[in-house]
């Protein structure tokens, strides 16, 4: 039962969102962001699609989407749906954040359209071709290196390494304290989650990692020619201010590593599991991209944000108040049968155009294409050097608010 | 509903009836033509789906804006005067009998 609409507690609106008009909204008693879920989320998801085009999670008393369109739908209207108010279940309006706010991914138009723009510039298509015979020699290095090992953890040694071993030197940072970087997304990620353990505890111990990154924004730690350093060129192009730059790099640091290290992890355990799939790969490499490409769409390693209403609104047939925050579900939309054929199988060859596992419209992750460079690299060096792969112990599940993906996969490669 | 015709990159060419409204891009992947890749989904930020505007329309779309025209700088392929990004050319009436080309590679 659905005995309010507002999803905040005091808020002084009485009735804005309330009427009988709310009541056939379907409320489900779905954690999405307890251990449960996250072990095995499919069945949740499908009832979730499968209740109607907007649910009510009594548990977080919050409304949310899971069907494709729905989602696809919140996605691109920024206006009626805003991020300004936190992309996570605080709502900024009411609640403190734990950290400043992103300039970009917490931001509304029309400020985030120039902030935006920045980011999409320093990451676009011409910079990902300077960039590009490194990230693919360093992929090749790498894998050369899992190879002569034979058994290693993908996670650790694959999923996390290969990043770490290419971004913090694209973005230009120093050598020293780079151990703080996966620790800081992983509390950024899982600050957008309700105030479960996970959340209190990752704010609780973030106090060294914020520091770290705080100082490696600034401009002196930031080395010529890197993305931070681009950054900071737009302030004496008059783009940004001063004070914008360090917020911007931050971005980088929050969202630029964790989701490709769980992106290529997802693409590694998609490819151990599938042998169908990694045969078709094998016999042509070029398919790496796409491969890629579709584990994010199956594995989904974003698999949720909010956003909160400016104004009563309508989903589906149901009436919706202002003020109310919003859960998409991108892991579900993903796997929409009303969007997806098979949606449940890993294709490597599936049109795969319009997902959402990195968002829709003015905020869809503007490192996407920094994201597939990693994957194209890392899939395709595997595809040319590695006869099989196979799992070869315990694959365990790591927990976060946001982020899909795993804590241990252990597998062996065997040479051609 | 304007006829829009995509030469393909093996020399045949289709013409489909195409929706005001969509984009040039979305005519093309709903009717399965693989030259376009569109990662991005049509949100101008990965620059797969290139395309090369027959000589005789170049001047009749819509001016290109600022994001595409830096966009366009990255494209795989060439980038030659009758480039633009098939995601940001939207279907209007006007646009009846568009003739489009793909280049050899997206990505």
């Amino acid at each position: 039962m659905v005995t309010t609409g507002s999803a905040g507690v005091g808020d002084g609106r009485a009735g804005a969102a309330s009427g009988s008009v709310l009541s056939d909204i379907p409320a489900l008693d779905v954690d999405p962001f307890a251990i449960e879920f996250f072990e095995n989320p499919y069945p949740a998801q499908q009832a979730l699609r499968e209740a109607g085009p907007v649910v009510h999670l009594d548990n977080w008393n919050v409304y949310a989407v899971a069907r494709y369109a729905e989602v696809h739908a919140v996605l691109n209207d920024p206006l009626t749906f805003c991020s300004s108010r936190g992309v996570g279940l605080s709502d900024f309006a009411k609640e403190k954040p734990w950290r400043p706010p992103s300039l970009i991914l917490e931001a509304d138009p029309p400020a985030h359209t120039r902030t935006r723009a920045v980011l999409s510039r320093v990451l676009s298509p011409a910079v990902m071709k300077q960039i590009r015979d490194g990230f693919v020699a360093a992929a090749e290095a790498e894998v050369d290196a899992l190879l002569a090992r034979g058994s290693f953890d993908a996670i650790a040694d694959l999923a996390e390494a290969y990043p770490l071993s290419v971004f913090p030197d694209a973005v230009g940072l120093k050598q020293q304290g780079r151990e703080h970087l996966l620790p800081y997304a992983g509390v950024v990620f899982n600050a957008f989650g309700p105030p479960n353990e996970l959340r209190q505890t990752a704010i609780e111990r973030s106090q060294p990692h914020q520091a770290y990154v705080q100082e490696q924004c600034q401009r002196d730690n930031l080395a010529p020619g890197g993305f931070g350093a681009c950054i900071y060129a737009r302030v004496d192009a008059g783009d940004i201010t001063a004070a914008e730059a360090p917020m911007l790099v931050r971005s980088l640091l929050s969202a630029g590593i964790d989701t490709t290290v769980n992106g290529l992890g997802a693409a590694v355990y998609c490819l151990a599991r599938f042998p169908e799939e990694w045969a078709r790969l094998r016999n042509d490499p070029s398919l790496a991209r796409n491969a890629f490409e579709e584990a994010v769409r199956f594995e989904s390693p974003v698999q949720t944000f909010f956003r909160t209403t400016t104004k009563d609104v309508d989903i589906g047939g149901h009436d919706i108040g202002e003020g109310e925050k919003i859960l998409m579900f991108l892991g579900a939309a993903n796997r929409d049968p009303r969007r997806w054929a098979d949606p449940d199988r890993y294709d490597i060859t599936r049109k795969t155009s319009g997902h959402v596992g990195f968002g829709a419209g003015i905020h869809m992750c503007v490192g996407q294409l920094v994201a597939r460079l990693e994957g194209e690299a890392v899939l395709a060096a595997l595809a040319r050097k590695v006869a099989t792969i196979e799992i070869t112990g315990p694959v365990k599940r790591r927990y976060n608010n946001t982020l899909r993906g795993l804590e241990s996969l252990p597998i062996t490669l065997k040479p051609l | 509903m304007p006829i829009i015709t995509f030469i393909r990159l093996d020399g045949g060419s289709v013409n489909i009836a195409a929706d005001i409204g969509e984009s040039a891009m979305q005519v093309a992947t709903r009717n399965g033509i693989d030259e376009i890749v569109a990662e991005c989904g049509g949100n101008a930020m990965c620059a797969t789906c290139h395309v090369y505007v027959d000589e005789n329309w170049i001047d009749r779309l819509a001016a290109m804006g600022e994001e595409e025209n830096a966009l366009l700088d990255g494209v795989a392929a060439e980038r030659q005067p009758t480039s633009r990004l098939s995601c940001q050319i939207k279907i209007k009436q006007d646009l009846d009998g568009l003739v489009l080309r793909f280049p050899e590679r997206q990505v």
